[in-house]
């Protein structure tokens, strides 16, 4: 579709910040910005589709709710939205270690959208739009700009592009297409063409998600229930954990069956995926059923967790079989499921086709390399998942504001955050398929807890200017508590008396031979902090609220000490090439002894850091052995 | 002058041959330490509170063993090649000590050198002229890519396949439990820790056969790689012979008869040549023979020298230009055999061939490019054999063929590496018994696929994320 348009106007409102869609980066970057002082404005096809949550209905998960927790320490908005609308909530692997504890919520969709849309319209400094965005003005380079569909141009310092799915959306099953975004929302079909004429190399993904059903036709007796947490955890650092404990609801775990696989596999040729009609590369880590039921062939049967979508709503969402497969046959398998034998269907499976980009165009700023001014940021960075997105939403919010106040960007590593690795893959892989967070991505996981997420990056959001004062101090006091408490500790030793042979014995732990540090007995797995209370006299009072917190801290430094160390020797070495920094002037032609494959990917990267250059496949050691003789050499010739 | 690069290292820094003496040197901050650790001087001296510049009498002893009588030079920081602390121990026993060393080194912290290092962090601490720079890199690009090369060749085979048969389940349980921890609703890990215990100890005597081979006699025996190439009847086994002074291959007149690739390890005035006979190269129906002429290809690609024999009596023919294509990029001596019959091959001829040879191939850029000698000799009256010892020599000392000392320092890498992952999956083990979470093992089985993979030379990349979604099926 080409774009035209009659006449052109002016807006004379004077905007910093333009932000393009209202999903979970748009919310998230236009917060910010209007939060550091910048004037903004947030564009969307609909209002009432802000934050929107068109797949799964939950927020968290392995490694997205690391995600969600440093959102909240940087200051971010997700953590205390999802606190105020979750209807059930789950710490995930609680019996493995700390590193990948994960919290899960289920959401209220629908709340969850409206209340992040109210906490958008009250905000200072933002206006909310319903419109759409068709063209980047840009001049020299520099973005001056956008034009809607009506013609309107907002001038602007700087354009935050966060489409998500919407740019020439295409929604598919069986053999009925529809050029709508998700949700049958209207699709943005203009702007790529403008993104495509300032250079920007454009790639198509596709997702894909399950039906949503009518709970009253779901018999719940055929399947297992799913409680959430008797003790929820709040994701916001600044929730107060009394605040949470609410009535919950359960989710329903059932299965596939051989029937319903071969309902599937009669059936494949009839897929969009098979008969060529979808295009885009799917995600390997959440394929439809009809991949797996491919892939995994000697799979008798797949988990299938039926979740609500809310407390006003009976639509439930089908969680492990997304499909693109056609309505009858969507039919037909669903109703081979134990409990769904009679179910009716309120949407259809689809699959979705969407234009993103090839994110190795950005900096890790996520500002493009070659539009000064212009940022994007979530699933039209080629990332899968809201809170993906609302990463970084964040991380382009806050960099697009210190661009215009001439600040440095911030610009986490792969050491301080799971943010950090998610970014630096993005901007540093070629990756052929929708990116997604993972625990196993993470290097330095045991650093990176969701525990200490508020320790490693609450400072920093501080520093920002997103973080208060107020909360900044009760983090500093948590820190002395711990500190403290670790410090007099080392300092405790028990002799074999009778009192803490005893205790040993109740708790189920070897008795003493000699005389034992207070430390070395809580290291023992069977043993915490909290059991040695009564053989342990002199401890501090901690304030309530803050008590479980600073006795998990303890926990977790004196037991993985060892382990802790360990990788925080790893990450100094890591540091060291992450700080050698690489002129953005740098001329690779004149770095003589590098190979020709190294000049040209660290040509068409510009990494940062020599850290950066040494993860960029087709750079070899030596090659940064080169780099770093060369940059050594540069220096000396300007001193 | 501080020290930039806070890790110490260690190399062999002479030519490892079987004469003599032999060096290896250690630098970096924790060099005077490490080798406290291991020397024992006179009236317990400790080399740490020695002067720089010094050298110091006494022996290397690893667990109360001596390995060897030798002489310490120390240099501190600035005033040392590299500008750190350095270490130069001077041993005596020869090869097999030399490296025995080094290898105690490493056990005691050091880190075996990256190609060009020393000279990297000589330069990077200032201690090089900033006109050197270039050479600098030069010289880091074009070791690595020996030793790149080396590595390979040497893990050709068996060796190489156990290891990657190794990575291969060591990532597979992995990555079954990186699954788990990212999908914990659809996979369930726990209880996973005796099964895995099962395989880490299954893994663990496969590593320790593979470090109990590194220490065989045959890595004392190497030196310089030769192969002694040619058509057949040129002669090529007559060479051997004459340079081994004995009969040991088949010498006949009926052209063909060296079908196999005859080994055999000669020192010539010190200088060790391991130098391997092959069949005459030749376009052939014969399977046997065809074999015989594949493998001498492949040891021609592999060698450090190459002698080339032709008959000088016969013109040159294709045979003899596949030949020229094979070896013009590579240390080559040229030997007109035969110099006892009427000869109609000149000099001018093979310079010529050459010539035609180097346009004809792609050389890559950084590949060795060297300059070939020729020598008119007569393998079976023995003349010219002196003149081919000297031309070696002289190659030997005039730098030509500085026998790379990379081989054996490969080979002590990958003996430190294969320690490593050895000792990471001790670790795992270790956390399975302490039965920490599952996510620990992770970690440590992790650093022992890396550490393997420094071996064949790959790198981890994706391979996590690729094998946890080929193998696994992830919810959603």
């Amino acid at each position: 579709m080409k774009y035209s348009v009659n006449s052109v106007w002016e807006n004379k409102d004077k905007y910093d910040v333009v932000v393009i869609g209202a999903g979970h980066a748009g919310c998230e970057a236009a917060l910010a910005c209007a939060r550091l002082g910048h004037r903004t404005i947030v564009f969307t096809v609909s209002v009432d589709s802000i934050a929107l949550m068109p797949c799964n209905p939950n927020i968290g998960g392995s490694s997205k709710g690391h995600l969600v927790r440093e959102i909240d320490a940087l200051g971010g908005e997700m953590g205390k939205i999802i606190d105020r609308t979750f209807i059930q909530s789950k710490m995930l692997n609680k019996s493995k270690g700390p590193a990948v504890h994960s919290l899960r919520a289920q959401a209220d969709k629908a709340l969850y959208s409206r209340t992040m849309r109210q906490v958008l319209e009250n905000e200072k400094n933002l206006e909310v739009k319903q419109t759409e965005v068709v063209k980047i003005l840009v001049d020299k380079n520099r973005i001056t700009g956008v034009q809607t569909l009506s013609g309107a141009v907002y001038r602007c310092q700087a354009i935050i592009l966060c489409t998500g799915t919407y740019l020439k959306a295409r929604c598919i099953y069986g053999d009925v297409s529809t050029y709508t975004g998700p949700n049958g929302l209207q699709a943005a079909n203009y702007l790529t063409d403008s993104l495509k004429e300032l250079g920007i190399k454009m790639y198509r993904f596709k997702t894909g998600t399950p039906a949503r059903i009518d709970k009253n036709t779901v018999d719940f007796s055929k399947m297992e229930e799913q409680l959430g947490d008797e003790k929820v955890i709040p994701f916001s650092f600044a929730t107060n954990p009394d605040d949470v404990q609410i009535d919950q609801v359960s989710c329903w775990l059932t299965y596939t069956n051989k029937e319903t696989h071969d309902i599937i596999r009669r059936n494949l040729d009839r897929s969009p995926l098979f008969s060529g009609m979808i295009e885009g590369t799917g995600p390997r880590y959440c394929p439809s059923i009809e991949d797996k039921v491919v892939k995994f062939a000697d799979k008798e049967r797949h988990q299938v967790f039926i979740e609500p979508e809310g407390l006003e709503t009976n639509e439930m969402y089908i969680g492990g079989m997304s499909s693109s497969l056609p309505e009858d046959v969507q039919y037909e398998m669903y109703r081979t499921v134990p409990g769904l034998e009679n179910v009716r269907i309120v949407r259809n499976a689809y699959a979705i086709e969407y234009d993103c980009i090839d994110a190795r165009q950005l900096k890790p700023s996520l500002e493009f390399k070659n539009i000064e001014g212009l940022f994007s940021s979530g699933q039209f960075n080629g990332s899968s998942g809201y809170e993906e997105a609302a990463a970084q939403g964040l991380i382009a919010g806050i960099n697009a504001s210190r661009k215009i106040n001439d600040l440095s960007p911030v610009i986490l590593d792969r050491s301080e955050a799971y943010i950090g690795v998610l970014i630096d893959d993005l901007v540093t892989k070629e990756s052929h398929e929708p990116y997604r967070m993972m625990t196993s991505r993470a290097e330095y996981r045991l650093l990176l807890r969701q525990d200490n997420a508020d320790q490693r990056l609450s400072e920093k959001g501080y520093e920002i200017g997103l973080i208060s004062k107020e909360r900044y101090e009760k983090l500093k006091f948590k820190e002395k508590l711990i500190e403290n408490e670790i410090k007099r500790l080392e300092h405790v030793t028990v002799g074999t008396t009778g009192n803490v042979q005893a205790l040993l014995e109740k708790c189920g732990s070897t008795p003493l031979l000699s005389g034992s540090t207070i430390i070395d007995l809580i290291k023992r797995p069977e043993l915490s902090y909290e059991l040695l209370e009564e053989i342990d006299t002199g401890r501090p009072e901690f304030p309530t609220e803050l008590k479980d917190e600073v006795i998990e801290q303890i926990n977790i430094a004196i037991k993985y000490d060892g382990y802790i160390k360990r990788q925080k020797k790893q990450v100094e070495h890591f540091k060291k090439l992450e700080n050698k920094k690489i002129p953005e002037n740098i001329n690779y032609d004149e770095v003589k002894s590098l190979r020709i494959e190294a000049v040209q990917k660290l040509k068409e990267y510009c990494p940062i850091s020599i850290g950066q250059a040494s993860r960029i496949s087709g750079v070899s050691p030596a090659d940064i052995s080169v780099l770093l003789v060369y940059l050594e050499e540069k220096t000396r010739c300007n001193n | 002058m501080n020290q930039k690069y806070s890790d110490t290292i260690a190399a062999i820094s002479t030519a490892v041959s079987s004469s003599g003496i032999g060096i290896v040197r250690m630098t970096g901050k924790e060099a005077f330490e490490i080798a406290d650790k291991i020397y024992v001087g006179k009236k317990e001296k400790h080399l740490g509170d020695q002067k720089s510049h010094t050298i110091h009498y006494g022996f290397i002893e690893d667990s109360g063993r001596t390995i060897d009588e030798v002489l310490v030079m120390l240099m501190r920081a600035p005033h040392s090649y590299t500008g750190e602390d350095t270490v130069e121990i001077n041993c005596h026993g020869g090869v097999y000590v030399v490296k025995k060393v080094l290898e105690i080194l490493i056990k005691y912290g050091a880190r075996p050198a990256e190609p060009g290092e020393f000279t990297k962090r000589a330069f990077l601490n200032g201690k090089l002229d900033l006109s050197q720079a270039e050479a600098v890199g030069d010289l880091i690009s074009s070791q690595n890519e020996y030793a790149r090369q080396s590595s390979v060749n040497q893990l050709k085979g068996s060796v190489k396949k156990e290891i990657n048969e190794i990575r291969k389940e060591i990532i597979y349980h992995t990555a079954f439990i990186e699954t788990a921890l990212d999908d914990p609703e659809h996979i369930n890990v726990d209880g996973y820790g005796e099964t895995l215990k099962e395989v880490v100890d299954h893994l663990l005597a496969k590593i320790k056969k593979l470090l109990s081979t590194c220490d065989n006699g045959r890595i004392i025996k190497e030196g310089i790689s030769t192969v002694i190439v040619g058509k057949p009847n040129a002669g090529k086994s007559s060479l051997l012979n004459a340079l081994l002074g004995e009969e040991r291959a088949i010498v006949t007149d009926i052209a063909g008869t060296t079908r196999d690739v005859l080994e055999e390890h000669i020192n010539l005035q010190g200088i060790s040549l391991n130098i391997m006979d092959t069949a005459g190269i030749r376009n052939t129906e014969d399977i046997i023979e065809r074999i015989g002429v594949d493998k001498a290809r492949d040891h021609i690609e592999k060698a450090d020298l190459i002698l080339y024999v032709i008959d000088a009596s016969c013109a040159l023919d294709e045979n003899d230009r596949e030949i020229f294509e094979m070896i013009c990029n590579k240390r080559s001596i040229i030997l007109l055999n035969k110099s006892d019959l009427k000869t109609i091959v000149k000099r001018k001829d093979v310079i010529d061939e050459l010539e035609l040879a180097k346009n004809k191939i792609i050389i890559y850029e950084n590949e060795f490019n060297y300059a070939i000698r020729i020598a008119e000799i007569s393998a079976k009256n023995e003349s010219g054999i002196k003149e081919l010892e000297e031309i070696v020599k002289e190659m030997f000392f005039g730098g030509e063929i500085s026998f790379n000392d990379e081989i054996y320092i490969t080979n002590v890498r990958h003996k430190a590496a294969l320690k490593s992952a050895y000792e990471s999956l001790c670790k795992v083990n270790e956390s399975i018994e302490m039965n920490m979470p599952e996510d620990f093992y992770s970690i440590d089985l992790m650093d022992a696929y890396e550490s393997l993979g420094n071996i064949t030379g790959e790198t981890i990349g994706e391979d996590l994320v690729n094998e946890i979604f080929s193998k696994f099926c992830m919810g959603k």
